[in-house]
Order: C-alpha cells, then sequence, then structure tokens
C-alpha cells in the first residue's frame, strides 16, 4: 500500500472505531443494570432463552430498568445457563451466577436488581477481585487459563460488530494492510503458529507457498467442518466471536494474494452459520470487507459455504471435491491444496482456531506469542473436554500443561469420586491413554509420541466403569459409517476391524482376534488414502497397548472388567440386604424380568433381564441389595416359584 | 525427454511425467494394480495395490501417484510392499462373491490375475467373508451389476464421464455400504448408453455386463 493509501485506511478506521466507542459507551455508562447471558448452542441448549425470558418479564413485573446484553459462549459449559450480572448501584462487583433458571431469574430481579441483596447461596464468583465475594480468579478453572483466541469469547455480543471493535476488533487488520504481505507472513512465521486442525503444519510455511505462486487467482478457506464426537470448539468460537475468525481470514487473504475466501461450516451449526452469515454482512456494510477494503485497494469477498454432513469433508482434498460439486472423496496428496486447490487454484486452508489465533499474534508480536507454549508447540491449545469431568467446556490451555493439571486441577478432577481411568485425545482419529501418562505435556509432539494425537481438540475423560473395548467399538463404528468408501483399507479393512470388536463385546472373541486387530490396524494405517483411514487405528492401537489385559478378560474369561459391555453382564438380588416385601426394583423393571420369591423377596429372571440397569438405581441406598457382576454366570442360582395360574380379570 | 531409473536392479527408460506404475509396466514389470487408468488427470489411487518402495521413502507409496524421475531407485517385491498388498487382496476377496466357475470374467479376471501373482488363495483364512443382500442388480436398463463382485475401483464411472461428459454410474452410500449405483437411472431414452459398453470392458472383474435382451 502507498503511504496515502495508508493514511486512508487509518482516517476510515477510525471513524468506525469512534462510532464503536460510542456504542459502548452508551452502554456501558447507562445508569442501569447489565445482565449478560451466555447465548451460544451450549446455552440455548441448557435453557438460555428460557432464563433470558424470565429476566426480560420478570423486569417488566417489578418495574426495574436494566440492559440485557447476549454474548457467546464463556466456556463454562458444566455451568450453563450462565450469567453475570453488573449491578454498580449495589455496589458489589459484577457477579457469576451458574445454572440460572427461569426461576432463579425472577428471583435475582426481584431480589438483586429490586433488593440489592445478591443472593450469596447462587453466587459462583464475582468476575473482578473485591473485598466482598471470592473472586472466580480463585478457582484454577479460571485462572489456570490462558486465553488468546477465546479472550473476548462470552464477553462480546457475537451479532453486533461494534462490540468486537469496541474491544480493539479489526485493528489488527489495519495494521496488516499498512505492512507488506511478506512482513505479515514472517510475523506468523516467526510466531511459530501450527495449524490447530490437528496436523500442526506450520501457518507461515503454507501461506509462503501460497503467496509464491504469482500468476494465478488464490483462494482461502477456512475449515469449519468439525466433525469430531463431542467436540465443539469452532462451533463455539463461530458463535462467541465470528468476527476475530474474519479478521484473521482477511489477514491471511491479505498476506497470500488472494481475493476469494470461504468459510466452510458443517450445516448442523444453524446458529454459527447464521452468526458468521451475518458478520460478513456487517463487516460488508462497515467496508471492513469486499471491494476496497477500508478504501484501500484489497479486495475479499467471503462466502459462506455449509457442508452436508459428511465427516470426511474436513479432510481438506474431500472438502474441495464437495465445494466443487463432487462426492466428498479425498484425493492423493501431493498435490496439496496449496498447489492445486479449489477449481484447480492454489488454496489456503486453516482451521477456525488457526485463524483466530493471528490477529492476537499480529496485534502482540511473534515474540509475545513465542514466550507462551512450548518451544516447538508455541501458542495456546483449546480443548472441548466431555466425559466423566466435574467441569466439562472449553479450556484454553498454554501447550505444555500436562494432562493432570488440566483434567485434575482445571476440570476439577473426575465425578463421582470415581477413579480416573483413560483419556481419549484427538477424536476418533487419537488414541486412549492411561493414568501412565498424565503427566505428559500436553503439545503436537509428546502427543503423538504417546500413540494420540493433538487433533483439533476433542478430548473424553473416561472413569472407571468405562470398558475400553467398547470405547474402540465406538469410535470404529463411527469412522467405519464415516469413511468415504474410496479406498480398499479404510472402507473394507476399518469393518473387519468394527466386526471384531463387536463380536469381543459379545463375548464371541476368539483365540488369535487380538493378534488380527493388530496386524490389520498396521496394514490400514500404512495403506490408506487419506487422514481418516491413517488415524483410524488408533483407537484400537493405543486401547490394546495399553489395556491389553481388558482384552484378554473379554476373550479368555467372557468377563468385562468394567461391567459395561450387557452381554457381558447380569444383575442379581443379594437376599442378605434385598428387604423383605420391598417393591422398588419390580415396579420399575420395564420387561417385568423382576420376581417375587418365596419369602418374598427378589430375584431376576435371567432369560427376561435386559440389562438396562434400572433396579440398580431404584433399589433404595439403604439396603443396596443389587449386585452388578461380569461374567453372567457368577450370578448365584434363586429359584423362582412357579407362576400362580393369573385369574381372569375382565 | 526419456529418464533412465532403476526398478528391481534393472535400468528402465521411461518418459517424463509418466508414471512409475506405468513405467513399469511398460517395460514388462507387473505390478498388481486395479484402479489405474493412463489417461487419468489426477490417479484414483483407491485399490491401494500398485505400491512399490522408493529409495530415500521410508514407506511403501502407490507406485500409481509418483511421476518418475531420473535415477530413481524402486523395489517392487520388499516384504512390505507385499505384506500391504496381499492384506488389500485379502480384504478385497473377504467382500467378493468367489463363484468364479459362474462368472463370465473367470480367466480374465484382475483379481485371480494378483492372487496368482501374490500367491494369495482366493478363500480369505482369517478374515470372516461379508457379502452384501443385492446379488444382482437389474434396475438399468442395459446393464447389469453385480455388487458382490464389484471392487469399487472407479474404472466404469471414469470412463463413462469421459466419452459421455456425465457418468451414468457412480458411487452411492458411504463407508462399507459404498456401491456402484446408476441412482435409478432407468428412462431408456435419457440413456446415452447407445451401443456403448466401455464401462462393462473396463471392469477388471465382471462386476458389469451387458443385458443380453439389449
Amino acid at each position: 500500500m502507498s503511504p496515502d493509501n495508508r493514511k486512508n485506511i487509518d482516517i476510515k478506521f477510525n471513524a468506525i472505531r469512534k462510532e464503536a466507542e460510542k456504542h459502548r459507551n452508551e452502554f456501558r455508562d447507562a445508569p442501569v443494570p447489565k445482565i449478560h447471558i451466555g447465548m451460544a448452542t451450549c446455552g440455548i441448549a441448557s435453557g438460555a432463552l428460557e432464563t433470558q425470558k424470565a429476566f426480560k418479564e420478570a423486569l417488566v413485573e417489578n418495574d426495574i430498568e436494566a440492559r440485557i446484553h447476549t454474548v457467546g459462549c464463556f466456556g463454562h459449559c458444566y455451568a450453563e445457563p450462565v450469567v453475570i450480572i453488573d449491578h454498580p448501584d449495589s455496589g458489589f462487583p459484577p457477579i457469576f451466577y451458574h445454572e440460572v433458571t427461569p426461576g432463579k431469574a425472577k428471583m435475582l430481579v426481584k431480589l438483586f436488581l429490586g433488593g440489592g441483596d445478591p443472593r450469596f447461596e447462587h453466587v459462583y464468583g464475582a468476575t473482578e477481585e473485591n473485598d466482598m465475594i471470592p473472586s472466580v480468579t480463585d478457582f484454577s478453572r479460571f485462572n489456570q487459563e490462558k486465553r488468546i483466541v477465546m479472550e473476548k469469547c462470552g464477553r462480546i455480543d457475537p451479532e453486533d460488530i461494534y462490540d468486537y471493535i469496541a474491544a480493539d476488533g479489526y485493528s489488527t487488520l489495519v495494521k496488516a494492510l499498512k505492512l507488506d504481505p511478506e512482513e505479515v507472513i514472517k510475523e506468523v512465521t516467526h510466531s511459530g503458529l501450527r495449524g490447530r486442525g490437528g496436523a500442526g503444519f506450520p501457518t507461515g510455511r503454507k501461506w509462503n507457498l501460497a503467496k509464491s505462486v504469482t500468476d494465478q487467482e488464490k483462494i482461502v478457506i477456512c475449515n469449519a467442518d468439525e466433525g469430531d464426537p463431542g467436540a465443539y470448539m469452532d462451533r463455539t468460537i463461530l458463535e462467541s466471536n465470528p468476527h476475530q475468525v474474519l479478521e484473521g481470514i482477511a489477514i491471511c487473504a491479505y498476506a497470500v494474494g488472494a481475493h476469494k475466501a470461504m468459510v466452510y461450516v458443517r450445516s448442523e451449526y444453524p446458529l454459527a452459520v447464521k452468526l458468521v452469515t451475518d458478520a460478513i454482512q456487517q463487516a460488508e456494510k462497515l467496508g471492513l470487507l469486499g471491494k476496497g477494503i477500508l478504501d484501500s485497494t484489497f479486495d475479499l469477498k467471503i462466502d459462506v459455504f455449509q457442508g452436508s454432513g459428511a465427516f470426511v469433508c474436513g479432510e481438506e482434498t474431500a472438502l474441495i471435491r464437495s465445494i466443487e460439486g463432487y462426492r466428498g472423496m479425498p484425493q492423493h496428496r501431493p498435490p496439496y491444496p496449496v498447489q492445486k486447490g479449489l477449481w484447480n487454484k492454489p488454496t489456503v486452508i486453516n482451521n477456525v482456531k488457526t485463524l483466530a489465533s493471528v490477529p492476537p499474534i499480529l496485534d502482540h508480536g511473534a515474540t509475545w506469542y513465542r514466550s507462551i507454549g512450548t518451544q516447538n508447540s508455541p501458542g495456546t491449545a483449546i480443548f472441548s473436554i466431555v466425559g466423566n469431568v466435574v467441569h466439562a467446556g472449553l479450556v484454553e490451555i498454554p501447550m505444555g500443561v500436562s494432562l493432570r493439571t488440566l483434567i485434575f486441577d482445571i476440570c476439577g478432577g473426575i465425578q463421582n469420586n470415581k477413579k480416573f481411568k483413560a483419556v481419549q485425545i484427538g477424536g476418533p482419529s487419537g488414541g486412549c491413554l492411561n493414568e501412565d501418562f498424565l503427566d505428559t505435556p500436553i503439545d503436537f509432539d509428546s502427543l503423538t509420541e504417546a500413540g494420540a494425537m493433538m487433533g483439533s481438540g476433542g478430548m473424553v475423560v473416561m472413569d472407571e466403569d468405562t470398558c475400553m473395548v467398547e470405547v474402540a467399538r465406538y469410535f470404529l463404528d463411527f469412522t467405519q459409517k464415516e469413511s468415504c468408501g474410496k479406498c480398499t483399507f479404510c472402507r473394507i479393512g476399518t469393518y473387519h476391524l468394527l466386526k471384531i470388536l463387536e463380536r469381543l463385546t459379545k463375548g464371541e472373541g476368539l483365540e488369535g482376534d487380538l493378534e488380527l486387530l493388530e496386524t490389520l490396524s498396521q496394514d490400514i494405517k500404512a495403506g490408506s488414502l487419506c487422514g481418516l483411514g491413517k488415524t483410524a487405528p488408533n483407537p484400537v492401537l493405543t486401547s490394546l497397548k495399553y489395556f491389553r489385559d481388558e482384552y484378554e478378560a473379554h476373550i479368555k474369561e467372557k468377563r468385562c472388567p468394567a461391567l459395561m459391555c450387557r452381554p457381558l453382564t447380569a444383575f442379581y438380588f443379594d437376599l442378605e440386604l434385598c428387604a423383605r416385601g420391598c417393591d422398588a426394583c419390580a415396579t420399575c423393571c420395564p420387561v417385568d424380568a423382576v420376581f417375587t420369591t418365596s419369602n418374598r423377596k427378589k430375584g431376576v429372571d435371567q432369560e427376561l433381564c435386559v440389562k438396562c440397569g434400572e433396579c440398580l438405581v431404584a433399589c433404595p441406598p439403604e439396603y443396596d441389595a443389587v449386585r452388578k457382576v461380569s461374567p453372567p454366570d457368577l450370578v448365584p442360582y434363586i429359584e423362582k416359584p412357579p407362576e400362580k395360574e393369573k385369574k381372569d380379570v375382565k | 525427454m526419456m529418464l533412465k531409473l532403476r526398478v528391481d536392479n534393472q535400468e528402465i527408460e521411461a518418459r517424463e511425467g509418466k508414471t512409475l506404475l506405468q513405467a513399469c509396466l511398460d517395460n514388462q514389470i507387473y505390478v498388481p494394480n486395479l484402479c489405474y487408468l493412463e489417461d487419468m488427470e489426477s490417479p484414483s489411487a483407491s485399490c491401494r495395490m500398485c505400491f512399490v518402495e522408493i529409495e530415500g521413502t521410508p514407506q511403501p507409496v502407490p507406485s500409481c501417484t509418483v511421476q518418475v524421475k531420473n535415477d530413481m531407485v524402486v523395489k517392487t517385491d520388499t516384504p512390505a510392499v507385499r505384506q500391504l498388498q496381499r492384506t488389500a487382496l485379502r480384504l478385497l476377496l473377504s467382500v467378493h462373491d468367489v463363484d468364479c466357475k459362474n462368472c463370465h470374467a473367470n480367466k480374465k479376471c484382475e483379481l485371480q490375475n494378483i492372487a496368482k501373482f501374490l500367491k494369495v488363495g482366493l478363500k480369505p483364512k482369517r478374515l470372516e467373508r461379508y457379502l452384501k443382500e443385492t446379488l444382482i442388480d437389474e434396475t438399468h436398463p442395459f446393464l447389469i451389476h453385480y455388487p458382490n463382485r464389484c471392487v469399487l475401483c472407479g474404472k466404469c464411472v471414469h470412463i463413462c464421464r469421459g466419452k459421455h461428459g456425465e457418468s451414468v454410474l457412480t458411487f452411492a452410500r458411504r463407508g462399507f455400504d459404498t456401491i456402484i449405483s446408476t441412482y435409478s437411472a432407468t428412462d431408456e431414452s435419457s440413456l446415452t448408453c447407445g451401443d456403448c459398453d466401455t464401462c462393462v470392458k473396463a471392469c477388471p472383474v465382471g462386476a458389469l455386463a451387458v443385458k443380453e435382451s439389449s
């Protein structure tokens, strides 16, 4: 850009920024309380819409004036619906409330907004340090996080571009436009940023490859086809702060010299699709995207493309095929998309988190970014942690933090005081690690070395009641169904793996099955065409390696040590403990498998029992008479009295 | 320009731009393959049969995806290569209705050739056999399709698209259930088939046949 051009950019942007600050100040300085409600998919699923409605109604009923501010996700999914109430007149700092039901909402309006009583029993913590109530930063879930990508998530309204701009948004795009594209790439290269989609390819190098092509039109694609079971990092970022992603895309496009970009987002994310589409429109309206961005000579058109639900379309060559209108089948690489991609044009494909990392990097500098994380994996990692963990949700931590810190400190450990058993990292392509790996630092290389992978950020924590054979079967069932069917190893090989695992969970395993699983897995890894097939056997290989005794118990003893595989377990009632005349289990059994013994205690008809476990839940804790065992032949014989002839009741 | 490379200790020449697989086949060095067609712009690389080892590359690679280079040193017969080829073949045979004497491709079938070459029996020992329910698909007005013979190499799809602009045949469904389908294109007048039987001729295993009545 010429000096004149650069000056124009500043003039234009400063005007926009002034407007944004005006909006912010008007909201901030309004002399009324503010209610911030987390309104991403996770919040809405937990009832945030009803909570919002309740707040509105209660404000009218109590004749109280307040501003409701809808924000994205704070990442604290275990606490949804999350509400922060900022009521300066009460003398209290802004307060974080968790699990705010409509009832709680009405009560808070009446008593806190109306009466100045923050209801301490419902307070989670204050959002800033103070002398009156404990601050949320006292909790490791808050203070051990390092928010770079998600810094603004849950603080700004994703539907209002001014909210983002007032929080310094789009200022790094301005900064980038005033640099030469080469300087932008140099900064990103120096930062050591690696692709957050899973493979960890150096982002700067990818951009450089695209930049080096000069005679062709280029395209930037933001990959938001997140499909790992239980993973929702990209969705949350798009729903909570779409503009940071758009800003990252714009900087990338400027750096590599592209004028066309796409956000490839799966159509199962309707809210993300809507928010990104709206965000693009808002940015275009203000001249931050589109033709002559901020009166400069740089044009960028961003389109949204909705994926149609195939997991494999997250693989970049399949993603490209699907945009071109073909069946989403991966192609052999090389050529890589950056050489020959969408419509045969050089295409940079980056994950949502990668692109959203770019604005903070340019803002604070590569050296700052390098100071976070580890030598070879700088920056932060975002995980969606689910499973048997106390504080499930989205966590952003510096790379290099150990699994133990993440699971036990930050996320509060295992639910119900159960024992930790395994953690599955990297989704269906990742591996299951046992407790020997809890001190493994979280970074690209350490996790790969352990047999798992960084992946895009899915993490499932499992307690002692989880059967690892069943877990492997679950993931293989997923990858087999999502295989595109193109190459022999993935299409047929994973099916054989699945069928063998199914056999094991039914107690029909054979001598030699484990060796077959191993050799077949190795061949599928070495022989498959794309990343899906190459990594699909990982859950099998790692669980076989770290939980082999469990597999052997399934084959040799027909026993499921975790008591999870239904065909290998059975229920019975301990007659010493079973209370005479109690009917709690019998009334809840859905298949009438519970019978009454001759001394008015209970027995289970093993032929009828479907092993749902309802009786275990129903049995009053003071008796605790239900026993679950594996293998099923451990069940003692309890005589079933002959059925009385039923009288016809008409 | 002609390039020189070494395959299995034999010096061969190949024109620049050729795939390694093509170079081997042109020089009478057989590398098993099912999905390869010389005129493809980018190789399908889906059958996972034509693995070779190239000096300097740690793992076996499908030779249809590699272009010949000067002084390339290639081995087509290493234990790692054979292991992958045999597993791929056994996987294909585990879903194949081995009924050779009733199949019109008997004795010209690529699966038979490859099995003989790799010394693999047609009945997979360790793997269960899983066949599809549909034995014969006769919904197409001119073609008969045998899903349990098909190896899903995609040659028919590619060749039909090349000849008629769009393909009558295409892949359908996902994962293990993937099949070649006509998407119920049963309207004779809209079909470009006519006397064309290119797809039938391209099929390496006898999964397609022309209906006798047509």
